[in-house]
């Protein structure tokens, strides 16, 4: 549960990237090269996503208990039943839509705030700037999942949506950072200081000369925190502090846990709500780098055309680097 | 001098903050902490009026006194070092619990923490100098382990090594029957066997962020002008690497590092929990079990204060190894 440090994320980072894609003209807008990292990441997400959606729709009852428990893969059971017999692939199908829900909806939650703290501050500038900034800093300061326990050890009956708003609010800060460092780079450049001499209101300033170009960033940022929230949920659930009565890749472990899977062998109770969360988890990152590669072009490993103009094959640029070593 | 105050004073607002996020908490809270708490205490014996006062100080009651009057006695409180006592572990008050487990947390997380740092930036500058090669292809493995849930990692390595080959105890923090806590050679030697695949865990889990993050730096920073001067004048690779490239490369990391100290001491709760660690995340986990609020609040406050504390201490430090940010103040 660490820190992902990827470049976007780095105010030093963004500050230097002032005068790519962003900055130039409207038609040229934001597009990821169809690399292969961004098309893996895209289809496993895209199958998840499409699991979740559709795959409780024909699965069984997941909380149905029958007499046949911890029996392995096989007939009737694709993925094997828990200790009281309910139906492992059925409880992931659920498990993805819950996880996935919370992941998005908090998502959308930690962009709005981020936004609201790191462009309306960065804009404003003065007192407004400087007060949105300290509270930024202190709620990054404050560490996370002990408030996130905290506050839910309060609440006996929690909905997930509780969960999804705790999480939020804790998890928001980091981005709206980031968001302000680039806002401040794009504040100060000429077009905008154009739009505002002529006279375009405030709002529109920011939602149609700013917003366009912050645009990759937000995506990346999205990203960023489902990632947090799916595996910051998935936490929660483990410790046994998750929403009542849901059904997540996180309650799933919690339960195959509680229900002694490892010392029984049960793998298939346990490896697959771990392994969906770990391959969503990488195919989002995947989706990141793409987007990290298009905003920075200083992370690719060479552009073709550069490579053209010098006339060399790659195998001479390596003997070129090679050398100069 | 004029940076340093400033950063002072950011600190003593945010330490501020929580302390007052600690005092609104409970009170904001559905439910009455303060009637569950005195319940609990009354099962060990009559409760004295001091305890009393000082527990509805920590969680609020409806005593009729004005929000504004319980703050100040509250604040008055913490200043005199009373938390409360624990109801979980009666009659200890829950200073002692904490001073009891924060060490075994210090020692675990933050040596492992450490090690990831070194070892991820080390790597990542490797990465980064020679781009293209076999380290830097290895990247997206340890990214992968990124997107493993840390739980899920220690779980099974823990069904690995613990149970299946027998390498490695299976949980707790030393062993508690043949050995005597103190400074001998079995105790230390036991809390190091116990304490290497936690450890282990943190590492692999957090290490890739580390190299992935130095790595990118790095091939911003070899693309700069002074590296070409400094290849063109001769300096050796290593030198290049290390005194003119690493070393600006590296600073996001040290940023990074005081921002990841917050998610230290999250991940030490997941992490105890797992190994049934005897830190403050177990306690912290215990309290929540046995809804001994005043312990809950005492480890929050004790937590948020340390990860404040760690990063002033990098604050400080970066404006040692970063000249610029001393300038712009």
């Amino acid at each position: 549960m660490s820190l992902i440090l990827t470049e976007s994320t780095r105010p030093e980072a963004v500050e230097s990237t002032e005068h790519v894609p962003g900055a130039a003209p409207r038609r040229r807008r934001f597009r990821p090269r169809l690399t292969v990292k961004l098309v893996v990441g895209v289809t496993i997400v895209a199958v998840i996503g499409l699991f979740a959606i559709f795959g409780p729709m024909v699965v069984q009852d997941p909380s149905a208990i029958s007499d046949v428990g911890l029996q392995p893969p096989g007939d009737g059971h694709l993925l094997g039943t828990t200790q009281t017999g309910q139906d492992v692939f059925a409880q992931l199908a659920y498990a993805s839509r819950g996880s996935l829900t919370i992941g998005v909806v908090v998502g959308v939650l930690t962009l709005l705030l981020s936004s609201l703290f790191g462009i309306v501050g960065a804009y404003a500038g003065g007192v407004t700037d400087e007060l949105f900034n300290l509270f930024t800093n202190i709620a990054l300061v404050i560490p996370g999942l002990p408030l996130v326990i905290i506050i839910s050890s309060y609440v006996p009956n929690k909905s997930v949506w509780l969960i999804a708003v705790v999480l939020a609010i804790t998890g928001w800060a980091g981005s709206a950072r980031v968001i302000r460092g680039f806002t401040l780079s794009v504040r100060g450049r000429d077009y905008v200081l154009a739009s505002k001499v002529a006279g375009e209101r405030t709002w529109r300033v920011i939602l149609v000369e700013i917003l366009p170009n912050l645009l990759p960033l937000l995506a990346s940022q999205f990203v960023f925190a489902t990632v947090f929230a799916i595996l910051g949920e998935a936490g929660l659930s483990f410790l046994g502090l998750g929403a009542t009565n849901s059904f997540t890749w996180g309650t799933m472990l919690y339960y195959a846990q509680n229900g002694l899977a490892l010392r029984l062998g049960a793998w298939w109770w346990f490896v697959p709500p771990g392994l969906m969360l770990a391959v969503f988890g990488a195919a989002l990152s995947l989706i990141n780098f793409s987007i990290d590669e298009a905003i920075n072009p200083k992370l690719r490993s060479q552009t073709r055309s550069q490579r053209k103009s010098w006339r060399l094959s790659e195998a001479q640029l390596e003997d070129v680097k090679e050398d100069s070593l | 001098m004029k940076t340093l105050a400033r950063r002072l004073g950011f600190y003593v607002v945010a330490l501020w903050a929580a302390v007052s996020l600690n005092f609104l908490i409970p009170r904001l809270m559905p439910g009455n902490p303060v009637d569950i708490m005195l319940s609990k205490l009354a099962q060990h014996g009559p409760v004295t009026p001091a305890t009393r006062q000082s527990i509805e100080l920590l969680l609020g009651a409806d005593s009729g006194e004005p929000l504004w009057k319980q703050y100040v006695e509250y604040l008055g409180q913490l200043l005199h070092g009373d938390l409360g006592i624990s109801v979980s572990q009666y009659p200890t008050p829950v200073t002692t619990v904490i001073a009891q487990t924060l060490p075994w947390t210090i020692g675990l997380v933050g040596l492992a923490t450490v090690v990831s740092f070194v070892l991820g930036v080390g790597l990542g500058t490797l990465a980064g100098w020679k781009r293209g090669s076999w380290l830097d292809s290895f990247i997206p493995v340890t990214t992968m382990f990124q997107s493993i849930p840390y739980f899920w990692l220690a779980l099974i390595l823990l069904y690995l090594f613990g149970s299946v080959w027998m390498i490695s105890p299976l949980n707790g923090g030393y062993d508690v029957y043949d050995t005597m806590p103190g400074w001998n050679l079995p105790f230390i030697g036991s809390v190091i066997s116990h304490g290497i695949l936690p450890a282990a865990t943190i590492v692999i889990s957090s290490v890739g962020g580390w190299m992935l993050g130095m790595r990118n730096m790095m091939v911003s920073t070899l693309a700069e002008d002074y590296i070409v001067t400094a290849e063109a004048k001769g300096l050796r690779p290593g030198r290049v690497m290390r005194t003119y490239a690493a070393r600006n490369a590296v600073l996001p990391s040290v940023a990074g590092f005081a921002i990841s100290l917050g998610f230290v001491v999250a991940g030490s709760i997941v992490t105890e929990s797992v190994f049934s660690y005897p830190g403050i995340g177990s306690a912290l986990m215990g309290a929540v079990g046995s809804n001994d609020y005043a312990l809950m609040q005492g480890i929050f406050l004790v937590i948020t204060l340390s990860v404040l504390g760690a990063n002033f201490v990098v604050d400080l430090l970066y404006a040692v190894i970063d000249p610029r940010t001393r300038q712009r103040g």
